[in-house]
């Protein structure tokens, strides 16, 4: 399971302390401004890229770990950059895409890593998000790590009571694995229905 | 098929934001009221599936894919829930884990939230009307899968290629060619998770008891969903040519696109062929798979 970015939202600092609908809108602001920098003025991306080290700066974010999550999100636009780079004269471009969504990247993972999860769901609620989204939302972002574990679980007890087989890929036991956690997803969704009644949900 | 920010220009980031948006406040609508019951369901399915995407395949040549899981859960709680299922995952992996970018939000959500769920809903209701057996739910399954995940990628082609990041000729290939085999993979996976629940739980799933009939109209329905598919790498170019000239989109692209890139018409021939072949492809998988879970045999033989 990957891990969230989460792990440093709790330290405190200018930037943890700032009001998250603030945190929010500046990033949303600071994004729109680097797609709308023209390919012909591609040095005002400068401007974005000074701002996101000034607030990691500010933020007493570990650096490696900032540097860390991002680059672990790199491949996938590496991917797409080289496809530009494929095309005639499409080297600027590719640079260009790389630039922006580095930058974007950095900036979404800034917000993620310096705002709790609850925090921007306040914010979306306040923005009038449909509020049975919310809830899904909400109960999703508290029962993946849950389901996660029981996925590790699941897959511990096949593999104490069985042979793996290494070479070749095994779609039955994966699909099996898959399954049986859904299964145990309803069954926990019962289970959470029941709790949310009896404290009054509704 | 989680678009970074930097890709989308700002008028396909603006389009597909308000088209996701209505389609979810549909969706939304479209979810009882008396479904009181199933939002704790609801919430948890978007943690399983959130999980169920971290599931690797192999899928050719050492490269792998990951499920998407948008049929599993059209299958499971029906398209409008789905929906607002896959819609929660693609916020919580943008906001919470920064996969995918946040300004591309609307067309994520479009990708997986509303064109596959929709793809494999129409897929999987054609199909179980003209065969309304336990194969024939089989069979929906998997070809609802392997829709999903084209048109899912077809869309995130045309949004890449209208936002001049990448040519279109190129586009489609690479990501709809690729995403052909890569949905033959989210087709197995998801149609032998399906029949692990029916074994365990079938409560869970109401599958259809007729008894077996023809099976001209299942082909001839599978023939409709390969049409309505294939052309998507053929007629789409069209379309969007005449888009970007309405809207009047100049410049990087349609400098390309006039470039002497001898490529262009041979490319969309590679994605029409690639199409075709994944297509047939995907319903001998689907005739495969089905067959093969309902034979008696097969199903004492293969253990959970």
């Amino acid at each position: 399971m990957k891990a969230d970015l989460g792990a440093f939202a709790g330290l405190d600092s200018p930037i943890h302390r700032a009001a998250p609908g603030l945190k929010l809108g500046g990033a949303l602001a600071l994004i729109v401004g680097v797609m709308l920098v023209p390919p012909t003025h591609a040095g005002w991306l400068g401007v974005p890229a000074v701002l996101v080290v000034g607030t990691l700066w500010a933020s007493h974010l570990p650096i490696r770990f900032f540097v860390r999550r991002v680059l672990a999100l790199e491949p996938l636009v590496l991917g797409v950059a080289l496809l530009a780079w494929l095309q005639p004269g499409g080297a600027p471009v590719a640079a260009l895409v790389m630039a922006r969504s580095t930058l974007g990247l950095a900036t979404a993972v800034l917000l993620a890593a310096t705002t709790p999860f609850v925090r921007l769901l306040e914010v979306l609620r306040r923005l009038k998000v449909p509020p049975l989204l919310l809830t899904v939302v909400t109960l999703m972002s508290r029962y993946v790590y849950v389901l996660s574990d029981e996925a590790g679980r699941l897959d511990r007890a096949r593999r104490s009571r069985s042979f793996v087989r290494a070479r070749r890929f095994d779609w039955g036991n994966l699909a099996a694995l898959v399954g049986h956690l859904f299964l145990r997803a309803t069954n926990r969704a019962e289970r959470i229905y029941a709790a949310m009644c009896a404290r009054g949900w509704r | 098929m989680h678009i970074p920010d930097g890709f989308l220009d700002a008028k396909v980031a603006g389009t597909t934001a308000l088209v996701s948006i209505g389609s979810l406040w549909v969706a939304l609508r479209r979810v009882p009221a008396g479904a009181h019951r199933r939002v704790p369901l609801m919430g948890v399915c978007a943690a399983f599936i959130f999980v169920a995407q971290l599931v690797n395949f192999p899928v050719a040549a050492g490269t792998s894919g990951h499920l998407v899981g948008a049929a599993l859960a059209t299958v499971l709680l029906g398209p409008s829930a789905a929906a607002v299922v896959m819609a929660s995952v693609v916020v919580v992996q943008a906001l919470l884990f920064a996969d995918g970018g946040v300004l591309s939000l609307g067309a994520n959500l479009l990708n997986m939230a509303v064109v596959a769920v929709l793809a494999a809903a129409a897929t999987f209701g054609l199909l179980r009307r003209v065969w309304p057996t336990t194969r024939g739910f089989y069979f929906a399954t998997a070809l609802a899968s392997w829709s999903s995940i084209v048109a899912a990628s077809g869309a995130c082609a045309l949004e890449l290629a209208a936002s001049h990041t990448v040519a279109l000729p190129l586009a489609l290939p690479a990501m709809t060619g690729a995403h052909t085999l890569i949905g033959l993979g989210e087709a197995l996976i998801t149609t032998l998770v399906l029949s692990t629940i029916v074994r365990a739980r079938p409560e869970l799933v109401t599958l259809p008891q007729a008894p077996a009939g023809s099976v001209v109209r299942p082909l001839v329905a599978t023939g409709v969903v390969m049409l309505a598919l294939v052309p998507m790498a053929s007629k789409a170019p069209d379309g969007l040519e005449k888009v970007s000239e309405s809207l009047g989109f100049s410049g990087l692209a349609t400098g390309w696109a006039q470039a002497p890139l001898g490529s262009l018409p041979s490319g969309l021939l590679v994605a029409l062929g690639a199409a075709v072949l994944g297509a047939l492809a995907a319903a001998t998988l689907a005739w495969v798979v089905s067959k093969a879970l309902t034979t008696p045999s097969a199903r004492s033989g293969h253990e959970s």
